[in-house]
């Protein structure tokens, strides 16, 4: 029997008996709902990662270059503690070595960075994070102002005391008030407010708001740090594809500067947002699995149900079957008839589970932080899921229906 | 051996109804007497000592004890019998619905009594057309897909399926019911459903098990003359009846008793002595 007659025939089946039919799918339906809202909530959680946590704390096709790795995965042994502390510290002429290899295209910036207590005369003093860089730093990051203006090259090179403020500094200190040309203290120091930054939002609770960035040039790297050194300098590459090679060419000038012999691992860090990124894979596969869990018990039981309706099926269309074969269905006619229908069933459980667990997933996402995001894939699996159910718990049923003996069947009332 | 009651008399009144081309009792007997030998094409059915036993249990039935039964092409057969005297047995096996225990079973000159499941689902989708007592229609089906059944095992495309099933309906004198479900149809309407799904095919045999057990008189006669024009066409008929009027109708009439062949008569002989 053709396949397209045998959906067909399923389809007419399943429309005889419209709630049977989708009692029987519950299971299913439950089981692909749920996985469809976990996959597609743990992949709005991965793209925001990607997107926001990665693009925004690290900068979109970023490396820095830094004495240690900021970002550690897992749990850092005492050893390498102490290896990282007895690494030498990144200076300005490390830095210019660093950017003497940089290839053509890319852009850099140095990016000292602490905590630390600020206060105006408007607000009580506060915890800000403060960063002293360089302009193409908001490029990087791709930081835009809703107001104001960023700091200029001169500006930079002079060390002028002007900052940039979130939008979280300006409420806090100037609440009320056009923070614009306003006064900020921070370590003693005053500073000028020449910009607000848009608000950015926050990532994981940690708000991107509380920033304070001025010109590296300025006394706010006494705040950031008072040795004199420099916590990293940001690259920026025109494409991801280019970030290997940008990060090679800074390796190899390093080791030579630093004069590493081959056998001597490398005495600073090179990194990318793939560190944090792996980490998040981490978390994300565990999320998935527990995720899946679930929906793969719905979908046993829902598979059980199957099996049995189809065993129902079978008997009570004993004569159909004997009446079939009688006019010429071969057992594989029969099986395929009743594997079809059980896998069609299945899939259409698998799409009302499709579109409930989209609607789900939107559900969540609305009334809690965590993002959602469906992925095609996701879909094409769940469909997928569908019919390997259908014939799996098909099999049994099916195989009984095309073994049945003509003349027994066709005696049934 | 074939069992007979009557000699060979040839009647004038048989020309018109086609009893002139039936087989002869000689030219059976020359068939059964030889086993293991391959009859000519034209001998669409031929069984030599054909048995089936049904293990009850540890009691063992013998519905079919050696039937010797010789069919040529064109003949419209009757198959009278007491109840349990074998006729729904002996259908099935010629219906290749069954197999035997032992004998010999040659459809249209080939061994089919040895087959496998599904070379006998191949033969009994090109070889026959199966009319039952009960219909046996697919019940939410409309009348012109159960007709289009048997030429979807036979992989016939979708167009060419729904023209055949409607050139078969029409021979039937249904062209207006084809999209009826059974239960919108009278019985009669119904036979003649089961009549077509039958003929679709172009079997070489129709096989009709008590086709007018459930009609009553008057719709068994309007069945009865939808089985003679197919006869008159050249259709090979066999059909089991209990009623000796309905067997009337055939040219020929089988009589079996307790699983054996108990006489095998032209119509004439057969009404004479029945007394119809
Ligand atoms: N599946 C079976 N299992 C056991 N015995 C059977 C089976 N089918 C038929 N028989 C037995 O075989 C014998 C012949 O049965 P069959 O159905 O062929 O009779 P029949 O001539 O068609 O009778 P009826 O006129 O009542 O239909 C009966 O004794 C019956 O009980
Ligand atoms: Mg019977």
């Amino acid at each position: 029997m053709p396949f397209f007659e045998a959906i067909r025939l399923a389809l007419s089946q399943i429309r005889v008996q419209k709630l049977k039919s989708f009692f029987t799918l519950l299971g299913v339906v439950i089981g692909v709902m749920f996985l469809i809202a976990v996959v597609s909530i743990v992949e709005g959680m991965s793209r925001y990662v990607e997107e926001d946590f990665a693009a925004k704390i690290i900068g979109k096709n970023t490396f820095s270059f830094r004495r240690r790795p900021d970002i550690n995965v897992g749990n850092v042994s005492d050893e390498t503690w102490r290896e990282y502390s007895r690494r030498p510290r990144i200076y300005e002429a490390d830095v210019a070595i660093a950017r003497g290899a940089l290839p053509p295209g890319t852009v850099s910036a140095v990016e000292n960075t602490t905590f630390a207590y600020a206060n105006s005369q408007y607000g009580r003093p506060r915890q800000v994070q403060v960063i002293a860089t360089e302009p193409d730093y908001f490029r990087i990051k791709s930081y835009n102002l809703t107001n104001g203006r960023l700091f200029s090259p001169q500006e930079a090179q002079l060390g002028t005391p002007v900052v940039v403020i979130g939008t979280e500094v300006a409420s806090h200190f100037f609440r009320g008030l056009d923070p614009i040309g306003r006064e900020l203290r921070i370590g003693g120091n005053t500073f000028t407010v020449i910009g607000l930054l848009e608000k950015q939002g926050n990532v994981f609770g940690f708000s991107l708001d509380r920033m304070v960035i001025g010109p590296y040039k300025s006394t706010l790297s006494r705040v950031t740090n008072p040795r004199g050194d420099i916590d990293a300098l940001v690259v920026q590459a025109p494409t991801r594809e280019m970030i290997g090679d940008a990060m090679e060419s800074v390796r190899e000038v390093m080791r030579g500067f630093r004069r590493l012999p081959p056998a001597r691992p490398d005495n600073f860090a090179l990194e990318t947002s793939d560190a944090a990124l792996s980490f998040f894979d981490e978390l994300k596969g565990k999320l998935i699995l527990f995720g899946t869990a679930l929906p793969a018990i719905g979908l046993v039981v829902g598979a059980m149900v199957i099996m049995n309706i189809m065993l129902v099926a079978v008997a009570e269309r004993t004569r159909e079957i004997g009446i079939r074969k009688a006019l010429g269905a071969k057992r594989r006619d029969i099986l395929s008839q009743f594997l079809v229908e059980s896998a069609t069933l299945s899939v259409c459980g698998a799409a009302i589970g499709i579109g409930l667990g989209i609607a789900l997933a939107k559900v969540v996402a609305a009334v809690s932080p965590l993002p959602a995001s469906v992925a095609p894939w996701s879909i094409a699996l769940a469909l997928l899921v569908g019919a390997g159910v259908g014939i799996v718990a098909g099999m049994y049923p099916a195989s009984r229906a095309a073994r049945l003996d003509p003349i027994t069947a066709l005696r049934q009332e | 051996m074939i069992p007979n009651t009557t000699g060979e008399r040839v009647d004038d009144a048989l020309a018109t109804t086609g009893e002139h081309s039936l087989s002869t009792t000689a030219e059976r007997k020359a068939i059964v007497e030889a086993p293991g030998e391959a009859p000519t094409k034209d001998w669409v059915i031929v069984t030599r000592g054909l048995k089936r036993e049904y293990d009850m249990g540890g009691e063992i039935v013998r519905a079919l004890r050696g039937v010797d039964l010789v069919i040529r092409r064109n003949e419209y057969v009757a198959i009278m019998g007491p109840s349990g005297s074998g006729k729904s047995t002996l259908m099935n096996l010629i219906g290749c619905l069954d197999t035997p225990n032992e004998g010999e079973y040659w459809l249209n000159g080939t061994l089919v009594s040895q087959m496998s499941d599904d070379a006998l689902a191949r033969v009994r989708n090109k070889e026959i057309g199966f009319v039952f007592q009960t219909f046996n229609l697919l019940p939410r089906a409309t009348a012109l897909h159960n007709v289009e059944l048997p030429l979807v095992y036979a992989g016939v495309s979708a167009d060419e399926r729904k023209r055949r099933a409607r050139e078969a309906l029409d021979r039937v004198q249904l062209s207006d019911r084809m999209d009826h479900r059974p239960n919108e149809l009278s019985g009669g309407q119904r036979q003649r459903v089961a009549i077509a799904r039958a003929l679709v095919n172009n079997p070489s045999i129709l096989l009709a098990d008590e086709p007018t057990g459930n009609l009553d008189s008057q719709t068994s006669e309007e069945i009865m003359k939808v089985f003679a024009g197919l006869a008159s066409q050249g259709q090979t008929v066999i059909m089991v009846t209990h009623e000796p009027d309905i067997a009337a109708h055939a040219r020929r009439v089988v009589v079996l008793r307790d699983g054996l062949i108990a006489s095998d008569d032209r119509r004439a002989a057969f009404a004479a002595r029945m007394g119809l």
